[in-house]
């Protein structure tokens, strides 16, 4: 059984004449530890399908387990704490509380965690050291660049240890160097042990990934190869059936 | 790092909004402390000038007969059967419910004699009692003894006669121990006396004519005092003089309410201000509520991070405004009774219940905003930016 799965995924948005699929019959099955990359334009569903997997956009249809536990089976309050619990976020545009010091920012999801004071400033330390931003503790993020920034956004997205990272253009507003050295970052997380799942339009972004899914028109395709300078397992496209029939819950 | 923290930095962060929750909710609580403490200062001071009027319940003899006099002028002419209650039923007054409340019982006898020819009403009173029942009272002179009277100030210019002055009463000799400046009552025109040698003079022993009782204090059921007074004294009729205190209570009443009201008004003014700055509040903050959500904040402790804001910013508002509301208070006092009248201490009850109202009312009123943040689907929060 895999360690993240989708099966017949779907998601409509609006209803009627007005419908909109953004998610057809997606597919997929990733392993543990791995780093995957989904591709695609813009307004090709590859947004709506991460915040699904991030469960925070229930499917229309379709089920999507994580270490056999199907998320959306779960209580509102359940899939926060399955969150928590369970996935790390790096958003496109950092999202860090301007009011919140680098290291506070960090510690952000500790914050609701019954752990002693020093235990989180420990762990926040440690992830802020992990992406080379130790001194830069007590910064406000309108004192640091924005590659620093996108370090500050991982140490949080891996501060509680998670299992699973996503990672929503994590280099979307970056030069060309720092992007390189996000990636770089994102690739040394990986060989650590965190599985990885990253949108990204960016084809060299993509080639840090083990492998890519493309997503066309809200349907997973197979990436052309020559688009990619790393990259494994190519094509993509498991087979739909009985893909998460070992689901520990639902 | 726990959820205070985040409201702390937040506060910080977002200073004019907080003050302008703050200054909304410390006015209203300040004018409504400052509406109570005033009212409080007034009933006081009222009931302070109230006790000074001195007797407001009269005992008199029951009669038969209608009084011929109105506004101190007698039909002359015109006699009418006296009655006497006698001394020693009034002592029953010591034991009524309210007996607590009774500050002083003045018994008189009258007689009419004659002073140098002339016809003069004598009153035989204790003077003990008089501070308390006549505290108007101006001797220019002392109070007198066994041999000694008063003379009110109209008595003394028609008899001719002033402090040192003697006179003979029932051809006993007196001395005109003091004068009674004008008091414009019907006292200018009377002889006192003591009333032991009152009764000896005009042979009514262990009688009085009437007794004037100073009854009224903060809380003194003076309906129900006239009530006892009444079944104590069974050969008597008590009247309360109404006039003087119920125009002043009611008064009083107008006023509290009208300040309840104000208050009510203010408290719901400041709620509003409370609710349209949370929400405000609450939508800027949309792309952190979602991100709270998104890393694992649960709805409850996004209702508390709201909840927690607007309960610290409440707290220090009532503070502030019973501060506030009692330096006005204290102020608008001078203002009014430049001669130091009416004062305020500052109460314990007052502080406590203004920092309960304010955290009160800026609870309730972030309760929606706290709810709408709670329920912000994080999917749609990131969304949106």
């Amino acid at each position: 059984m895999s360690y993240v799965c989708a099966e017949h995924l779907v998601k409509t948005y609006g209803t009627g004449a007005a419908a909109v699929r953004a998610v057809h019959d997606v597919n997929f099955d990733i392993e543990a530890g791995e780093f995957v990359s989904i591709m695609g334009e813009s307004g090709a569903g590859k947004s709506t399908l991460l915040s699904i997997m991030g469960a925070m956009n229930p499917p229309t249809s379709g089920r999507f387990v994580v270490n056999d536990i199907d998320v959306y089976k779960l209580g509102s309050e359940k899939r926060t704490d399955f969150r928590r619990e369970f996935i790390g976020f790096v958003f496109q545009s950092f999202h860090l509380a301007s009011y919140l010091t680098v290291l506070e920012n960090v510690m952000l999801p500790l914050t609701t965690v019954p752990t002693s004071r020093k235990e989180k400033r420990s762990l926040a330390e440690a992830a802020l050291a992990q992406v080379g931003l130790s001194g830069k503790e007590g910064r406000l993020p309108s004192q640091i660049s924005g590659g620093e920034k996108e370090r500050v956004a991982i140490a949080r997205a891996i501060v509680n240890d998670p299992p699973v990272v996503l990672a929503d253009e994590p280099t979307g507003n970056l030069d060309s160097k720092t992007s390189h050295e996000i990636m770089a970052l994102l690739q040394r997380l990986n060989r650590a042990g965190t599985t990885i799942l990253m949108v990204t339009h960016s084809r060299d972004c993509a080639g840090y990934a083990e492998r890519s899914l493309m997503v066309t028109d809200g349907r997973l395709t197979e990436p052309d190869r020559d688009l990619l300078r790393v990259g494994n397992d190519l094509p993509f496209q498991p087979e739909p059936q009985d893909l998460c029939s070992d689901a520990r819950y639902g | 790092m726990n959820l205070s923290d985040i409201v702390f930095r937040n506060l910080l962060r977002r200073k004019a909004k907080a003050l302008f929750v703050l200054a909304g909710l410390a006015i209203g609580v300040a004018t409504v402390v400052a509406l109570i403490s005033f009212v409080e200062a007034m009933t006081n001071h009222i009931n302070h000038k109230l006790e000074k009027y001195g007797a407001n319940i009269l005992i008199v003899p029951k009669t038969e007969n209608l009084s011929l006099s109105y506004g101190g002028l007698s039909l002359g002419g015109v006699s009418f059967e006296m009655q006497e209650i006698r001394q020693r039923d009034l002592q029953k007054i010591d034991s009524i419910k309210n007996a607590a409340n009774v500050a002083g019982i003045g018994p008189m006898v009258f007689g009419v004699v004659t002073v140098r020819g002339q016809k003069v009403l004598l009153a035989g009173v204790d003077f003990e009692s008089t501070w308390i029942l006549k505290p108007w009272w101006k001797i220019d002179g002392t109070l007198p003894g066994e041999t000694g009277v008063i003379l009110g100030a109209e008595t003394a210019k028609v008899l001719d006669l002033k402090r040192g002055s003697s006179l003979q009463i029932k051809k006993k000799d007196f001395i005109v121990s003091g004068v009674l400046k004008p008091t414009g009552s019907q006292d200018d025109q009377l002889l006192f006396m003591t009333l032991g040698t009152a009764q000896s003079i005009l042979n009514k022993e262990g009688l009085i004519s009437m007794a004037e009782v100073a009854a009224l204090c903060k809380d003194c059921p003076i309906d129900a005092m006239v009530k006892q007074i009444s079944e104590a004294v069974p050969g008597a009729r008590v009247m309360a003089i109404q006039q003087v205190v119920k125009g002043r209570m009611e008064a009083l009443s107008q006023f509290k309410n009208f300040s309840y009201g104000v208050s009510l008004v203010v408290v719901l003014v400041g709620s509003l201000v409370v609710l349209a700055t949370m929400m405000g509040s609450v939508r800027e903050r949309t792309e952190e509520i979602g991100i709270f959500r998104a890393i694992g904040f649960r709805k409850s402790h996004v209702f508390k991070i709201v909840l927690l804001e607007a309960g610290f910013i409440s707290a220090v508002a009532g503070i502030l405004g019973y501060v506030a509301g009692f330096g006005v208070t204290k102020g608008v006092l001078q203002f009014f009774y430049e001669s130091g009248g009416a004062s305020i201490l500052p109460s314990v009850n007052l502080a406590a219940g203004a920092l309960g109202l304010a955290v009160l009312v800026g609870l309730a009123s972030s309760i929606y905003p706290a709810f709408l943040a709670a329920r912000m689907d994080p999917n749609q929060a990131l969304s949106a930016m």
